[in-house]
Order: C-alpha cells, then structure tokens, then sequence
C-alpha cells in the first residue's frame, strides 16, 4: 500500500482546467459568492484557448443582417444533426450576450469602421437558413483565443479566484455515484493535495495528443475525460474527431479558417480551386469535414502537391497588403516560422489535421453531466465543460469559431447552475479512505514502474495507430485493426518504465500519467468508430458512405475499464427549448 | 576588486555525459542545465550528443529528442509548440526566446541551454515566475469601465484599437525582464518590461476610465524608473514587440500630462 502526505482542502467549487471555458466558470463562481478553488497544471495563460485564432460566433449583426435563429440553423446543420438541438438554442441565443460581456471584459476586438466589434465570414455560417454568406464571427486580429484567455485571467483575478497552478489532477473521488472532490498533486513541491468540493466542474478540453500530427498542444491530453472514465462513466460520441483543413504540413500549425474567410483559396497541383466542385455555393468556405474530406480525395486521386504530392497549397497573396497586416498577422509569422513562407508571395503547404473533438463528456445544457442508468439521469457533484463537454451542441462537426462561444456561454451556465445547487460553506461529507487510497496506488504503481517500455515509445505507437486506422476516412478492415493495434499498445502499460523518480516536476511521470490518459480515449475512439456503421459529419465511412437516421440518430456512450469497453447509444434530443424556435428536421447536407 | 563567491550549493558541477548511440554522423553536444531540490545535489551540467539528421529545426525539438530518446528525466516546460502559449521561454546559446520558434541552426557550436536567468529555479530548465505574475496581478489587468449598458458594446475607433497593437499580444513569456540587468537587480521592486507593458496596454485602452489612476500607480522611483533604457528587452521579445518603447511612453505621459 502506498503512503503519502496527504493535505486536505475544502471548497464549494472545484474548477479543473484554466483555459477559456474553466476561467469563465471560475469568474461567475466568485461573483456568485461560492468559494471556488481553480486547478491547473499549467498557468492558465498557457492553456491552449490562446492558440484559438479565427474568431468567437455571435449573431450581433454588426456586418449585416443576422439573426441567433439562423446561427442555430448553421449549427444544426454542421452537427450532420447530431447536435442536441435544446444546447444549441441555447448556445446560439446566449452568444450576443456572452461576446458583449467578454467586450467589457476588456477583450480587444478588432473594429468596424463605426467602432463595432469587427465580425468575419467563416465556414458554414450563413444568412437566412443556408443562402449565402454571414460575417457572424467576431475577430480580435487572428488572434482571438490569446485575447480572450488573457482577459479571463485578468477577470479571475479581479474576482480573487484561488489559482492552485502547476497541480496535475489524478482521479476523482466518488461516493455512491456523486462527486465529491478530487485528487491532484502538485508538482512544485511534489505534495498530494485532496480537494473537497460539492461540485466539480472539468474544464480540461481536448484529447488531440491521441493522434500524431495535431494542431492541439503537447498538454492535450483530456485529463478529466480519462478521470470520468475511471469514474465508472462514459464518454459521448468519442469517434467524432475534427480534422482541420489547414495545418502546416509537416508541423501541423494551425492555419486559421479565418484566412479562407477573408479570401484565401485552396489550390491542388494542377492550379485548381478543387473547393468549387465539391462545395459550389460555400466553397471554400465550407464545413470543415467537407473541406478536409475533399482535400484528401483530392491528395488521394493524386493531384496533391509537393514531392510527395501529399498537401496542398492555401494562396492568400492576392489578397490586399493591408489585409494580411491587419487581419491575419499571426498566420504571417506562423508561416514564416514553420513553413518558411512569405505569405505575400508565397502558398502555405497546409494538410488535414487533427484539430478538435467533439465528442467528450456527455452534458445537458446546464453543464450537469450525464450518465445513462436504465434512463438519463444527472451525476450530482459534477459538471463538464468546454472540449471536455459534449453538450452536444457540435454534434459530427463543429463549425469554426463556435467553440470560442461554446467556451463562455457554458462556462456561465455551469457557474449560474452550482451557485442555484451549492449552498456557500456547506459541510462537507466524509469520503471513504479507500477511494483515495485506489487514486493513490495507481499514482504510486506508474511513479515506481520499472519495465522496458518507455512512455515516449508507446506514445508514438498509439499516435501512429490512430493516425493511420482512425484518420478522415474510415472502413471496417481499417478500423477493426485499429481496435486490435490500440490494445497491443494499452497492454504496453503493464512494462512501462518511468525513470525519474523525484516528486517535484517529475515530467516523466506526467507524461506518463497523461499516457495512461490518453490511452484509455484512444481506446473509446477508435472503438466508438468501429460501431458506427453511417457517414456523419467528421465520421466518414468508405464502406457505409451515407448517414443513416434510422439506426444511428444516436449519441454514442462509451464506457472503458481499462481495455475493455461497453458501447451504447442514447437518442439525440428532438426537440428545442422554447418556442422561440422550431426544431430544424434532418436534411441532406450540402454546402 | 572585492572576490564575489558562490555559496557552495549553487555552483555547476560537471554532469553526465550522454554519448550517441545512433551511430549518426552528424553529432551536436547540447550542454543542459539540471537541477533538483529534492535531492542535495548541486546543479550540474550534462551533456547530450543528439543526432542531428533526424531532428527537426526548432531548439525544442532537440529537448523532444533528449527526453524521448536519451534521458526523460530531463525537466522544462513546453505546450502549444509554436509561439503562442510562452512555456517554453529559456536561455540558449546565450539569448532568451521560446525553443519552440528558436532554430537550432542559429546557434553556433556546443548548444548551452540554461533556465532564464536571474530566477530562482523550480527545477532544471523550469524558472520560478510567481514573483512575475504576483507584479502582473498589482497592475490589475482588467478593463475599468463605468458604463453599465448591457446591450451594446462600448465602441472604440479603429485608430484607438490601434493603439493596442504591439502590447495585447504579449504572451508573458517572461523573456524581456528576465533579459533586464535592472530587473536582475531589483526584480522584487521593479516591475520590468513585461509587467509595464501590459500596465501600458490597459494605460492606452481608451475604453478604460482609470487612465490617470494607472499612471499614478506606476509612477514610482522603483516599479518604473529603475528602467534605463537598456533596451535588451526588445532584442529579448520572442513576439517582436517593443516593451522599452511602452516604458518610454508611459514616462512621456508621465512627464506631459498633469497627473
């Protein structure tokens, strides 16, 4: 049995995660009065929002008409229908609101010329239920997340937020189904802290580190998500991952949308803007499935570019000097820094990468998480959101910018719902010791493990086997490998060897612990996608190619127990939230 | 001359050596910094023969290389991997900057890489920041205005969004004050470039109402004027930016305006 120091603390609220959608929460909890502690392994203005560049999606018809109605109709319909149409009325509605609050906030928007927040075209934003373009996102430069993750942290601060930076959480701890609390350690003096709350809320966004080629950040590593999972919960509609049509090839940089959105093309090998045969009305601007999908066929059929000829070129040198300066100078020195490219003269080489997921852990509208036992029920203690949340107002395909959105409109229901749960200063209940003591034994058996495997190997083999068996497109063959490489990788575990053995910032031991993380979300994609016998949204199956409402209208529920999974589906919710709005029935979805 | 001597537990001691095993012709000793307070060890140097030819081009890459293959005992900080995130600020080859947009191939010779300097250090290349973000804190970074429509935004022209540009961006890297001889000195007390450039950054918001209430609070022998103009910051600024010329704003308004 392992030993360890333990030092308590006590909560109302616990935040895990300091990026855009945990800083939010955190600020509303202040303000409501709750005494909220915020957990992060790294400083919040580390956390990956601030790579977000394109923009934040609000109806605020600063450019031209627009109307929440038909941002949900986009939204809707760039979920292939898998979104909960209640979220997304709620997300679409509240956006206008969410974006004037961030402007006082401080965040500094760009401008329209009568000193409004300067809003732009981006992929699958529409006018008018699908006819013709909108400029609905609102843009600080390209630069937006950076802006937006700054000014919340400047927020928490004014709040008085107590920040407990550079703590790597380790498991929740549960009691009778509720949360109670978790576990994490600090890794500037190698202490285990226990954290008593009544609600948690997981902010950890995504897990894109499961792929090898991935615009997220080395600490993608869906935490929480893994922690649900431990939990005894399930994790929602994990097969649908968002590549993004343009990272740098070979780097996998983020390329904004925002460049197509003002003006930028693609162009394959023969000098063709190939977007305008697969999308004729959006074209380039597009979803970001059907971008990505279309890229490959086209890189497919042999008409990529370069030695390899396996990318394409994205051209923005025609547009206006003045444009790329002001609009898009992050993607300039992104280009010139990763791809050598001078972006007045020169294409940037760009490649479909895996950039979002959209799946994650199951939510209703309020943030509450869900769990599926006999019927839908709530898990009390515990709420998800941001990436680590599937609403599901993304559905198959989240549509660019609306995760910045998704980010503040849920980080604000979830502290407006635990200030209505949470009683300030509450007594806590006593937790049994065996639940931190299982926490512990893992902690302690992965921080002592002396096998021959190291950590960065298995990464790579895990990457390199969701890359090639979980990629933009999918068949049956492919992904039953999948399923069966994945598992040679997860049994790796038992002999991995972690050579550092201090307590204070053992990185070996933090990648370790995030391996094991990301493993057990390797294992629920790939096979979430394996049973998933329809094309929808970022799902694309060569041997099922259409979407099939009959069977598959249906978020998928993933649990896992180390390799072994139990796959389930609950209905999409079919119905809006008020009247305010109908329900929008499936439609054949073309751009 | 007076001798200045280092306490006995700070001084580098020679490290490991880590010999290449790949074979690889095309070798480049790479000299890190290594420290653990959990131990009672002094702090070491090691060394690290990488195997440049597969090595992609960025300083962080050869650190990936060095924990992923040779040693992962090795500590520092990294995340977004291009630019943007401000963890991976540290000394090499002399000059602070982020490893992750630092090309290797700028760097002459042996490659040393060192925390930043003049902080205390947490652990090998991860420097202790907190007085940094404690001095970020008492600028209070937070837009104040009076203005209580919720409806609309508060509009700001074009030109004075402008004025922005060149201090939002700051990514709080760190890499220009720990680059300051005078923050070196007087770090507890100064507030160094970073810090006084995001204070300009609220300073010249025109949305913000406590404009002359800010300059008030920075005016101070110590918070900023021990700068003296030594411009390293802006040689130091990963992003580009010019932090010395803010400072020298905010003494200009200091000096023209009736505060």
């Amino acid at each position: 049995m392992s030993s360890y120091n333990i030092i308590d603390h006590e909560y109302d609220v616990v935040v895990l995660g300091a990026g855009g959608s945990g800083l939010r929460a955190a600020v509303g909890l202040s303000e409501a009065g709750l005494k909220t502690a915020c957990i992060s392994k790294v400083f919040p203005t580390r956390s990956h929002t601030s790579a977000a560049q394109g923009g934040i999606s609000a109806a605020l018809g600063n450019m031209g008409e627009d109307d929440w109605r038909w941002h949900m109709y986009d939204t809707v319909k760039g979920a292939d229908w898998l979104g909960d149409q209640d979220s997304i009325e709620y997300l679409c509605k509240e956006a206008p609101k969410a974006v004037l609050e961030l402007e006082k906030y401080g965040v500094p928007f760009s401008r329209t010329d009568e000193g409004k927040i300067y809003q732009r075209p981006f992929g699958g934003m529409t006018k008018n239920y699908g006819n013709g373009i909108v400029q609905r996102t609102c843009a600080a430069a390209d630069r937006t997340g950076h802006a937006i993750l700054h000014t919340l942290y400047g927020q928490a601060l004014k709040h008085n937020t107590e920040f407990f930076i550079e703590y790597f959480a380790l498991d929740l701890l549960m009691k009778d189904g509720e949360c109670k609390g978790l576990i994490a350690w600090n890794l500037n003096d190698g202490t285990i802290h226990r954290f008593r709350a009544h609600t948690v809320i997981i902010a950890t966004g995504g897990y894109g580190k499961v792929y090898y080629s991935a615009t997220s950040a080395h600490t993608c590593t869906g935490d929480g998500n893994a922690m649900v999972l431990r939990a005894g919960l399930p994790l929602q509609d994990m097969e649908f991952v968002q590549f993004h049509p343009t990272g740098i090839y070979g780097h996998g940089t983020l390329i904004s949308e925002g460049v197509r959105g003002e003006g930028g093309y693609l162009v394959n090998s023969k000098g063709e803007r190939f977007m305008e045969r697969y999308a004729p009305n959006a074209k380039d601007l597009a979803s970001r499935d059907v971008v990505s999908r279309s890229m490959s066929i086209e890189i497919n059929e042999g008409r990529g570019v370069g030695k390899d000829q396996d990318h394409v070129h994205l051209h923005l040198s025609h547009l206006d000097k003045s444009v790329i300066e002001n609009r898009l100078p992050g993607i300039t020195e992104a280009a010139r820094l990763f791809a050598n490219v001078d972006v007045t003269k020169e294409p940037i080489p760009v490649v479909p990468t895996v950039h979002y997921n959209m799946g994650g852990i199951p939510t209703n509208y309020k943030a509450e998480v869900l769990t599926v036992n006999g019927s839908e029920k709530t898990v009390p203690g515990l709420m998800a959101i941001g990436e680590a949340a599937c609403v599901s107002v993304h559905g198959a395909n989240r549509l660019g910018s609306n995760s910045l959105i998704d980010l503040v409109v849920f980080g604000r229901a979830a502290a407006k719902r635990a200030a209505e749960l949470v009683k300030p200063g509450a007594p806590h209940e006593e937790i049994s010791e065996t639940e931190t003591q299982k926490c512990l034994d893992r902690f302690d058996k992965l921080r002592n493990a002396q096998g021959d495997n190291s950590t960065a190997e298995l990464r790579l083999a895990m990457q390199k086997t969701m890359q090639s068996k979980c990629a933009v497109f999918r068949t049956e063959k492919n992904l039953e490998e999948g399923v069966n490489e994945i598992r040679k990788t997860y049994d790796g575990i038992d002999s991995i060897s972690v050579k550092d053995r201090s307590l204070v910032f053992n990185t070996d031991l933090v990648e370790t612990l995030e391996f094991d993380n990301l493993i057990r979300q390797a294992v629920t994609t790939v096979d979430s996608a394996y049973h998933r016998k329809e094309s929808r949204g970022a799902h694309a199956r060569e041997d099922y190619p259409n979407r099939d409402d009959k069977k598959f209208m249906q978020h998928t529920l993933a649990w896992c127990d180390g390799k072994n999974t139990k796959i389930t589906y609950r209905p999409v919710h079919n119905s809006t939230l008020t009247n305010e709005v109908q329900y929008f029935p499936p439609q054949e979805r073309v751009y | 001359m007076a001798q200045i001597s280092l306490p006995k537990n700070s001084e580098v001691n020679k490290g490991k050596y880590f010999k290449d095993k790949t074979g690889s012709k095309n070798i480049r000793k790479v000299n890190v910094y290594r420290w653990d307070p959990s131990t009672e060890e002094n702090p070491r140097i090691d060394t690290y023969e990488v195997d440049m030819d597969n090595c992609p081009s960025k300083v962080l890459d050869i650190l990936n290389k060095i924990k992923n293959e040779i040693d992962p005992t090795l500590a520092y900080r990294r995340s977004c991997a291009h630019g943007v995130c401000g963890s991976c600020a540290m000394n090499m080859g002399g000059k602070n900057g982020l490893a992750c947009t630092k090309p290797h191939s700028e760097i002459d010779g042996d490659i040393d890489i060192y925390p930043l300097p003049h902080l205390k250090v947490k652990r090998d290349l991860i420097g202790d920041l907190d007085g940094l973000y404690k001095q970020y804190e008492s600028i209070e970074p937070w837009l104040k205005n009076n203005s209580t429509k919720e409806t609309t935004e508060i509009f700001q022209s074009k030109e004075d969004r402008a004025k922005l540009d060149g201090a939002y961006e700051c990514i709080m890297c760190a890499c220009c004050s720990t680059s300051c001889p005078s923050y070196w000195w007087n770090g507890d007390k100064y507030l160094g470039p970073a810090v006084l450039l995001q204070a300009y950054r609220w300073i010249v918001d025109s949305r913000d109402d406590e404009r002359k209430a800010r300059l008030k609070k920075v005016a101070d022998e110590l918070k900023l004027y021990r700068c003296h103009t030594i411009l390293n910051c802006t040689s130091a600024c990963p992003k580009g930016l010019n932090p010395a010329k803010a400072i020298a704003e905010i003494k200009k308004m200091l000096a023209t305006a009736n505060v």
